[in-house]
């Protein structure tokens, strides 16, 4: 890989995460290990029963009811598991690290939606009187929204912002919050996605609109990439932070490195509002993979964005295809078929759900793969059973959204310094 | 409606804001702000509620008015007599 200095390269050295079958790091592995699927059928405002990933966390373990209360869901999901992520990397106390030195960095699909969803519901019960239009509204919307409600939680005066990059944003911010900390902005960064989008009954109309809203009679079945049955997408809630520092001071802490993030890369398909578009995926994980000087073969784990739609999936295996061949010790999986489609949070949920595989040498699997799609079939397919390799080095991670945003990390196990 | 009746209804919108709110050794006359810990935010809730509830419009040149317990009923009854 490029000789990058201690101070220039960027470990993860904490993980906070809620997701649909697990509110920690060690249940959420074991769960997908299992296959253990966290999608169930929700009764949502107008559009009635779908299937969806609703997480269940200790919502008032960090902060007050009447906090949660006024603030978003987002902002629930996000206070609970930066907390849990700085907790988890040992720096709770900020003694090492300024409050002032500290960015917050999310990935948010969307945001907005729920909040004005309900808010025009509660207008409609007074005749549409904007008299009654809530003065949370703006708070609430601000696109800044979940960052803010972590830094009033935690303190932190350093910068916050959110990544609006559809469901690539996860790893976006995770690339800024590594971008921010090269650049020398900041000194400790909380970088990773947060949504709330299950709130939303639009998020799913619109996808049903599209042909790609996931049914199935079983929800646990509903989310299927790669599956011949396979009928859309799975909406999911979920959150996950990285705690993100500098090589240097991690080991001068004697930090416990979960990865160093060897490789990222993000481009534009400049060709569709909704379609995805494989040969500019497949620039995009050239562009990683050049940028941690590592050669396709080098991967041992490609964990894939696909969301279980027709061409979505057939788009990405196409793009992986060409790019990986003769890659033997490469072994490929998707965390979507357990937990659903968590939008904002799906790239960075996914790569927590595969970061233990550092330790366990595990390839979680694909579940729900009955009858594989010949379009889908590449080698070294994990599904419905998880496999062990004899070690696990390095992991891919796809996310990608519409209007045409891809991105793609690459994180490596520490193994020496 | 009487004293009490517009003293609970101020305390239900508060404990619906914020349901730890403790009204043990509330002061009636002492500024609701400082003995609940209530902000401008948890101020506009109250008077929104009064106005989805009631449809009593509170100018914001008379939210000083809703300041203590006490003062809230002064200002709420003649508002409320028919409610």
């Amino acid at each position: 890989m490029p000789q990058l200095s201690d101070e220039q390269r960027i470990v993860i050295t904490g993980v906070g995460l809620a997701a649909p079958n697990a509110d920690n790091l060690q249940d959420y592995r074991s769960n997908v290990l299992a296959g253990k699927s966290g999608v169930r059928e929700i009764d949502l405002r107008y559009i009635g029963k779908v299937p969806a990933g609703i997480c269940t966390f200790p919502e008032t373990k960090y902060r007050k009811r009447k906090e949660n209360k006024r603030g978003t869901r987002a902002g629930c999901l996000g206070v609970y598991v930066a907390n849990e992520a700085i907790h988890d990397a040992g720096l709770a106390d900020f003694s090492l690290y300024e409050h002032k030195r500290t960015g917050v960095y999310i990935g948010l699909t969307e945001h907005g939606t729920v909040e004005t969803e309900n808010e025009i519901y509660s207008l409609s019960q007074f005749e549409y009187n904007t008299d009654f239009w809530s003065h949370h509204h703006n708070p609430r919307t601000v696109l800044n929204n979940p960052a803010g409600e972590i830094t009033m939680n935690l303190g932190i005066t350093g910068p916050h912002y959110s990544i609006g990059g559809a469901c690539a944003a996860g790893n976006a911010a995770l690339i800024q919050g590594a971008q921010m900390l090269k650049l020398g902005e900041v000194d400790l960064a909380l970088a990773g996605g947060i949504s709330e989008s299950t709130g939303s009954f639009g998020i799913f109309a619109s996808f049903k609109a599209e042909g790609a809203l996931a049914l199935n009679e079983d929800p646990t079945k509903a989310c299927r990439p790669f599956d011949m049955q396979r009928n859309g997408i799975v909406v999911s809630e979920g959150a996950c932070l990285f705690v993100l520092e500098r090589l240097d001071k991690a080991l001068a802490r004697n930090a416990k490195i979960y990865g160093e993030l060897v490789g990222y890369a993000m481009n534009s398909d400049a060709k569709d509002f909704v379609l995805p578009y494989g040969p500019r995926q497949a620039e995009c994980m050239q562009l990683a993979l050049d940028r941690a000087g590592l050669a396709p073969e080098d991967i041992h784990i490609i964990n894939t964005h696909a969301t279980g739609t027709k061409q979505g999936d057939i788009e990405e295996c196409n793009a992986i295809r060409s790019l990986f061949v003769n890659c033997p010790d490469t072994y490929i999986n998707n965390t979507k078929s357990i937990i659903g489609h968590a939008m904002g949070a799906a790239g960075v949920l996914e790569l927590a759900g595969n970061l233990p595989a550092f330790k366990d040498n595990q390839v979680h699997p694909t579940i729900n793969v009955d009858s594989l799609d010949p379009e889908c079939a590449l080698d070294n397919m994990v599904t419905n059973e998880p496999k062990r390799l004899e070690t696990v080095n390095t992991i891919l991670n796809n996310s990608f959204g519409m209007v045409g945003i891809n991105s793609v990390v690459i994180v490596k196990k520490m193994t020496s310094a | 409606m009487t004293i009490d009746e517009i003293k609970n209804v101020i305390l239900e919108i508060i404990q619906d804001i914020d349901d730890e709110a403790d009204f043990t050794n509330l002061n009636p006359s002492g500024p609701l702000r400082d003995q609940l810990d209530l902000d401008s935010m948890d101020f506009l809730d109250i008077v929104m509620e009064l106005r989805k509830r009631y449809q009593i419009q509170i100018p914001e040149a008379d939210y000083p008015e809703l300041a203590t317990l006490d003062s809230c009923v002064s200002y709420l009854m003649p508002r409320l007599k028919a409610a």
